[in-house]
């Protein structure tokens, strides 16, 4: 099971490099949306996959038996999975204003915060 | 069922704190509790701009207070740890204050009091209304929180608050220049956390805790077997981005000069360090024979960092862009000190930390005023400054000498410092790195303030007055970088003290795991 969700977090890594390298804005965000599912695939997995034995701790021991999904992987995607997707949200609103405003989705083509006819500073007076 | 109800309720004092805390440890707790409170607050209080204002500088005025009364506490009496729901580390989530931490949460309430005050004049009656003030609030709560918490997990959460909140705070006045930037901005920042955050869960795959004081012990042990070394590599490459380190250092000069000043000054002084910070407690505390193994790869990145940050402000005629490429060179002075790894080098960088928040905040607040001033940003169309104000040419004159790294300024020391470690570790090139980089830097610099300081205006400029929201924190500032300068062996040995505790964590873990505590 771990070595199969291994293989499909790998797959969710090399779709999300592969779109990321893209120059155009909405490729970007994409990628971006399957990035921040990879890692949270990756911790899920790293925390083992098992539904056979409940992490609850009996009564007289004060470790989780042996075998059991560990929580806390868990807990922390939670966390993690709010983050990400605030964010996505952020930049698809912002990726849509910036094609709104700059007339463009093209990243090589954004040069409003960096002119491309600079000048170089002056030599002399 | 009934064997269960009347199994003995088991004692809790193995997992939580049952001692009342003692009241000084809440310092722990206190500014982080402080700025997001406030930060709420001011959200709902939005329509009252003048009331929002008034609170926020109040605020950060106590966030000072608070952060030196934390830095006194942790320098008397060592590393405090405070866990929150009063479970013990590593099951609760814990704060611990060294002398780093504290240090650092104090230069970042400094500047942000500085660039708080100078938004007085500097925000509008709109960017007010869309937040300026919570999200400032939120920012230090998110930089407070990264500088103090002692939890890898909690880390990156307070890098995604800081992160959410420079969004909101970039893009404020929505002019096409400044979304342009922060798209950049915020995509390369984006997945940069993200690579932390696979860091972090390979990190907890491999150590099963997340409380750094127990990574840290576990550390040694767990080297041979662990995938420690790619580990330390994700750790680098995140908080390289995050630091604006060489390769991955294209989106600052493409973002930072797009918002109102008070912003720049803000993240030029605050989020880079936020990076660098993190990469010294990570790869110096946590992993340092993963970091002994990458040193001459970082000392190479620091190395290039210097030069092409010297390089780029060089080149540049804007004069925030410049201090974008001086921000970089900064950077890779403190990436040589973590390189180094020595008692000196660790130092020279956390001095150096401390020094560039305060330099990098007080440039980016004078650029705004040389650009009120002068009417304009770029090199080529500034001119008669010093016949316009002496006063105004002597402060950017010091603050221009101090980025340089020459005496008797704040730049100089940690520079000493650390080329001086370079060459008792025999690496010559890295003390030529830092010393080449000073040099064209001072070219940068020189050659800023012939022209827009000494040659003649083009047109003749009309007297500008400098009011108290630009002025005090401008020469608050600058009286700051003259005493680093001049009174440096106090902070010299604070910075020394806080290396020393990155170098030898066994004060660190104490404060979390006294004696006795379980295990």
């Amino acid at each position: 099971m771990e070595a199969l969700f291994a293989i499909l977090v790998g797959l969710f890594f090399s779709a999300a490099v592969y779109l990321m390298l893209s120059r155009f804005s909405i490729r970007i965000m994409l990628g971006i949306a399957i990035l921040g599912n990879a890692v949270n695939l990756l911790i899920f997995t790293a925390g083992r996959l098992t539904r056979e034995v409940p992490p609850i701790i009996p009564a007289g021991v004060d470790m989780l038996p042996s075998g059991a999904a560990n929580p806390l992987p868990q807990a922390l995607i939670l966390t993690a999975i709010v983050i990400s997707f605030s964010f996505l949200a952020f930049l698809l609103v912002l990726t849509y204003r910036a094609y709104q405003e700059l007339g463009t989705d093209d990243t090589t083509r954004m040069h409003d915060a960096e002119p491309e006819d600079r000048p170089l500073p002056p030599l002399g007076y | 069922m009934l064997t269960l109800m009347a199994a003995p309720v088991s004692d809790l004092s193995a997992a939580m704190v049952t001692t009342p805390i003692p009241p000084i440890h809440w310092l722990a707790i206190l500014p982080v509790v402080l700025c997001i409170s406030l930060g709420a607050l001011l959200l709902m209080l939005r329509s009252f701009p003048r009331l929002q204002a008034g609170i926020a500088i109040a605020g950060l005025v106590v966030l000072l207070l608070l952060d030196a009364a934390l830095l006194r506490q942790v320098v008397q009496h060592g590393p405090l740890t405070m866990v929150m729901g009063r479970w013990l580390p590593p099951f609760g989530i814990a704060f611990t204050v060294d002398v780093f931490g504290a240090l650092m949460a104090l230069a970042a309430a400094v500047a942000a009091l500085a660039a708080g005050i100078y938004a007085l004049s500097d925000t509008t009656e709109s960017g007010r209304r869309y937040g300026f003030f919570p999200l400032l609030m939120l920012l230090i709560s998110g930089v407070t929180g990264a500088f103090l918490t002692g939890d890898i997990f909690n880390l990156y959460v307070w890098f995604e608050v800081l992160l959410i909140s420079s969004f909101g705070l970039l893009i404020l006045g929505s002019e096409r220049a400044q979304i342009d930037g922060a798209l950049k901005y915020a995509v390369l920042n984006l997945i940069a956390t993200t690579l932390f955050l696979i860091a972090v869960g390979i990190l907890y795959a491999s150590f099963g805790t997340l409380n750094m004081a127990d990574i840290a012990e576990r550390a040694a042990g767990l080297s041979g077997t662990a995938p420690l070394t790619t580990l330390a590599c994700l750790f680098l490459l995140a908080f390289a981005m995050k630091a604006a380190a060489f390769p991955v250092n294209f989106w600052l000069p493409a973002s930072y000069h797009t918002p109102r000043i008070a912003v720049s000054a803000l993240f030029a002084g605050l989020l880079t360090k936020v990076g660098v910070y993190a990469l010294l407690r990570v790869l110096v505390m946590l992993l340092p024979t993963e970091r002994d193994e990458l040193s001459l790869l970082i000392a190479i990145i620091g190395a290039l960092t210097i030069l092409v940050g010297a390089l780029g402000a060089l080149a540049e005629t804007d004069l925030r862009r410049l201090l974008g490429y001086v921000v970089i060179s900064g950077i890779g002075n403190m990436l040589v000190g973590a390189a180094l790894g020595t008692a000196d080098g660790l130092g020279g960088a956390v001095f150096y930390a401390l020094h560039s928040v305060v330099l990098m905040t007080a440039l980016y607040l004078l650029a705004g005023e040389a650009g009120r001033r002068g009417g304009s940003f770029s090199i080529a169309a500034l001119g008669g400054l010093y016949r316009q104000s002496g006063w105004f040419a002597a402060i950017s004159l010091m603050l221009f000498v101090a980025a340089c790294g020459l005496p008797p300024f704040s730049g100089f020391w940690p520079k000493v410092l650390l080329v001086k470690a370079s060459l008792d570790l025999g690496a010559w090139w890295l003390a030529g790195a830092i010393l080449l980089g000073g040099f064209l830097l001072t070219i940068a610099f020189g050659r800023l303030f012939l022209f827009a300081y000494w040659r003649p205006s083009p047109l003749p400029l009309p007297p500008v007055r400098t009011g108290w929201t630009a002025g005090l924190p401008l020469a608050a500032l600058t009286i700051l970088v003259i005493g680093f300068g001049i009174l440096s062996e106090q902070l010299l040995q604070l910075a020394r003290s806080a290396a020393d505790g990155l170098a030898d964590p066994s004060a660190y873990i104490f404060s979390v795991f006294p004696e006795g505590a379980m295990r």
